[in-house]
């Protein structure tokens, strides 16, 4: 098999790209100045939830992408989860080939659209930037490419639906829909199984719909790559608990060969601090869930939420800033963020701090919530906070917060939004009996193709890396699709308990058939 | 989509309906719960399983008419299809033979409590139940509970049904007569409190099942967490039954009136967008 390398280098060698870096001198290329993405004006966009970033028109597109000098040794590709040729898609965008382009994200990105939105780049593609490397200026914007390529083509009513490989029968199933489950879906399809997601709630789609809210991420977008699926053959059964609404025993009994397990990091943790349960005290996850999935702010819905004037959302991750952002539209006079470090260690993407900020979101850092207090009627109406200072660095190289004795003071919050990390969905865990999990219960797999203790299940996702991102369980969907296709090959030879070697399933059941 | 086979008035507020869910009738045990939306702009709620039909493939839903999504469950007719059921949610009750089982249901608690007093008379144990609510209207599946306990008592707070009185009432006289091994208590969190108090005086080992509000009931958001011995739990996922004498009662009824002003806004609106003049 050729390396990886020699692909690159001969891609990049075809007529067409050399043509294309003719066209114009490395040091024009340089000399352009990145583009930013347009955004809706924050006093504006803070009343509603239309999407912040609005995508890039097709002249800043072919602008940006002639700044990637198409380096013969693309850096950025080994920051790209999946590996994406990413020279070759955004030389497609310079040549203005827009639907040639998604087709090279679509080789490995089962969802560019989606990641093209919500992928941490700066730390990814974009810091292996030749750009941010070499010569010390804003790296090629890789991810609002990619976005521009993706939605070019969904916009175009041209989307490619994948090619099917022969369909063989085999039923694999998917044990949730987030973005591990779409992509293995996809993968499977392709290979031509006959694949069943199932999902526990009433809508296909995982964090991306309940979690991310529209402003970020509109559903529609997620709702077009569900469609594909469809079109490809994919099953979807909503409202399907496996291991509660039927066991995998009896799953298997039905004919499903093999699980991929995808049933996220679900659970939210709260901090055990005092006062935590009054109202108006939301774990992140009700918060966005009641706002995203049941649509509590639109008056024709029944579910209620309540989002008062003081909010105060606890944590400095994604989804303390997409709390604290929804917070704001929902009228909060003050939307604040309490996160115990500074500015600097927020895992927060910068891309939505610097959103929030625009947006008038407050910042309250080195504090951290002690106690609530609440009036007679149980809603919580204020909270006392402590002052932190920034020690040594941890485990995780940041510095660690130490509380400054005698700092507490008090603060009105009439609700509160408790986004302090989640961990790993107990639900399957607990259910099944032989299956390795860490101590942080999360499962525990083989790297290689995502494979669990339990032969026939394979994992991958937020239920194997704790809370992770879009694209790693997007790229552990597609690994394990691999994975699995592998086993149940390796399966059906020896069921059949044949010698001869089979390249496809199409041959083996040629050769049952006989 | 489920669809509704059959449907039946307790009384004014307090329906049952038999669904199709042919895999949660076969998987469902004592003590679990199903998740309902009706309508793509619904709500979801919890309902306890009260009865299941393997053969048929159907689920008994007991609801009571308390707001909007509840009326627009009980207002839905036979054939008319659920939006959503999914379950059987919870982990099931532990049924085991102990000896004497006091079960004391009040109001529409007394739906879950049927499939558990079923469960612990076919372990083998004797059960006597106590039913109470304010009035006789509102005794419900008195002929299905005498057909699974040994004994059943009847308590109505005015008087028009059996004897009158409140609920620990009935359950002291019988805890006075006889040994009891454990108790079992289903029904409004004021109520739960009260014969929880009663059998902690009296030492018996004693279960309530929770119903609070909940939004996914897979353990995802922590809309339905209780404190239970000091600690925070998710009746969805740890429950929905717990050491009647370690949960915090007073919390549970608070956090129970989370959205009542937001309840009695939507209420309003519903009667005012339904009722014909
Ligand atoms: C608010 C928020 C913002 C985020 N922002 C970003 C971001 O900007 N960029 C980024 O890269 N990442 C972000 N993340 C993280 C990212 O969303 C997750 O890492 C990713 O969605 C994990 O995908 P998954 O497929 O493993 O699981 P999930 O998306 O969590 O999906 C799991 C699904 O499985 C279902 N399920 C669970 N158990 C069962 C069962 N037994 N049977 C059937 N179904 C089951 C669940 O209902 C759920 O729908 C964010 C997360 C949140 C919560
Ligand atoms: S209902 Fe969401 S965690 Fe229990």
């Amino acid at each position: 098999m050729e390396s990886l390398l020699e692909y690159l280098k001969k891609e990049r060698d075809q007529d067409w790209r050399v043509e294309i870096r003719s066209q114009m001198k490395n040091k024009d290329r340089t000399a352009l100045e990145r583009l930013a993405m347009p955004e809706g004006n924050p006093d504006e966009r803070k009343k509603d939830y239309s999407e912040v970033n609005r995508g890039l028109t097709e002249e800043m597109a072919v602008h940006e992408a002639k700044r990637c000098i198409d380096c013969p040794n693309p850096t950025c590709i080994s920051g790209c989860p999946v590996g994406i040729n990413i020279p070759k898609f955004i030389k497609y965008i310079e040549a203005g080939e827009f639907l040639e382009s998604a087709k090279v994200l679509k080789e490995t990105n089962a969802l560019p659209a989606v990641c093209g939105r919500v992928c941490p780049q700066e730390v990814q593609c974009e810091a292996n930037c030749f750009y941010t490397q070499k010569l010390n200026k804003p790296a090629v914007s890789i991810g609002n490419l990619e976005r521009f390529a993706a939605d070019y083509e969904r916009n175009s009513g041209k989307i490619s639906v994948p090619e099917i490989g022969s369909y063989n029968g085999i039923k694999v199933a998917s044990v949730g829909s987030g973005p591990a489950g779409l992509a293995f879906a996809g993968d499977m399809a392709k290979m031509g199984y006959d694949v069943t997601v199932f999902e526990a709630l009433h809508e296909i789609g995982g964090v991306l719909k309940y979690g991310i809210p529209e402003f970020r991420l509109p559903n529609e977008i997620v709702d077009v790559e569900i469609e594909n699926l469809k079109k490809m053959g994919v099953k979807f059964r909503t409202n399907f608990i496996v291991g509660k609404t039927t066991s995998f025993d009896n799953l298997r009994k039905e004919g499903f060969a093999a699980f991929m397990v995808c049933s996220g990091a679900g659970l939210p943790n709260f901090m055990n601090i005092p006062g935590e349960n009054y109202i108006g005290i939301y774990s992140a996850n009700e918060y966005l869930t009641r706002i995203n999935l049941m649509k509590a702010a639109r008056p024709d819905f029944d579910t209620p939420v309540i989002s008062g004037r003081n909010v105060a959302v606890i944590g400095g991750g994604n989804t303390a800033m997409d709390s604290v952002r929804t917070a704001k539209r929902l009228g909060a006079e003050n939307a604040r963020i309490i996160y115990r470090r500074s500015i600097e260690e927020m895992p927060a993407r910068n891309e939505e701090i610097k959103h929030a900020q625009e947006e008038g979101i407050e910042f309250l850092n080195l504090a951290n919530p002690l106690e609530y207090y609440a009036d007679e009627k149980g809603r919580v109406k204020s909270m006392k906070v402590q002052k932190m200072e920034l020690g040594e660095p941890d485990e995780s190289g940041r510095r660690r917060p130490i509380p400054i004795e005698g700092s507490e003071y008090e603060i009105e919050a009439d609700t509160v939004v408790v986004s302090v990390g989640v961990s790993p969905n107990p639900l399957i865990p607990r259910h099944l009996e032989g299956l390795d999990v860490s101590s942080w219960g999360t499962i525990k797999i083989n790297q290689e193709n995502m494979q669990s203790s339990i032969e026939d299940l394979f994992a991958g996702g937020d239920i194997v890396r704790g809370g992770a991102t879009v694209i790693l369980a997007m790229g552990d969907g597609r690994k394990a699709a691999a994975g699995m296709d592998q086993y149940i090959k390796e399966r059906v030879r020896n069921i059949l308990m044949l010698i001869k070697e089979f390249n496809t399933i199409g041959d083996i059941l040629e050769f049952a058939k006989k | 989509m489920n669809k509704i086979v059959d449907k039946e008035y307790f009384s004014e507020a307090v329906v049952k309906l038999v669904i199709e869910a042919p895999e949660i009738a076969r998987n469902r045990k004592a003590g679990h719960f199903v998740i309902v939306r009706v309508g793509i702009k619904g709500e979801r709620i919890p309902l306890t399983i009260a009865e299941s039909d393997v053969e048929k493939g159907t689920i008994t839903l007991i609801a009571q008419k308390v707001g909007v999504s509840s009326i627009k469950l009980a207002n839905l007719e036979v054939g008319d299809y659920i939006t959503d059921v999914v379950g059987p949610l919870g982990q099931p009750t532990h049924i085991k033979k102990v000896g004497t089982i006091l079960a004391a249901g009040g109001g529409v608690g007394v739906a879950p409590m049927l499939p558990i007093v079923e469960a612990f008379k076919n372990a083998g144990n004797k059960v006597i139940t106590v039913l109470a609510a304010r009035t006789k209207e509102l005794i419900i599946l008195e002929e299905q509970m005498r057909q699974h306990s040994n004994e059943v008592v009847i308590m109505t707070d005015d008087g028009s049904y059996g004897k009158k009185g409140l609920v620990t009432h009935g359950m002291e006289e019988i805890i006075k007569r006889e040994k009891i091994d454990l108790a079992v208590t289903i029904g409004p969190a004021i109520m739960m409190k009260f014969a929880a108090l009663l059998t902690k005086k009296y030492k018996i080992k004693t279960l309530a099942s929770l119903n609070t509000i909940m939004v996914d009931g897979t353990g995802m958001c922590g809309a339905c967490r209780v404190s239970v011995g000091g600690k925070t739990k998710f009746v969805c996922v740890d429950g929905p039954e717990f050491d009647a004498h370690e949960i915090d009662y007073d919390e549970m009824l608070l956090r129970l009136n989370s959205y009542k002003q937001e309840e009695q806004v939507a209420y309003e609106g519903f009667v005012k967008r339904y009722t014909k003049p």
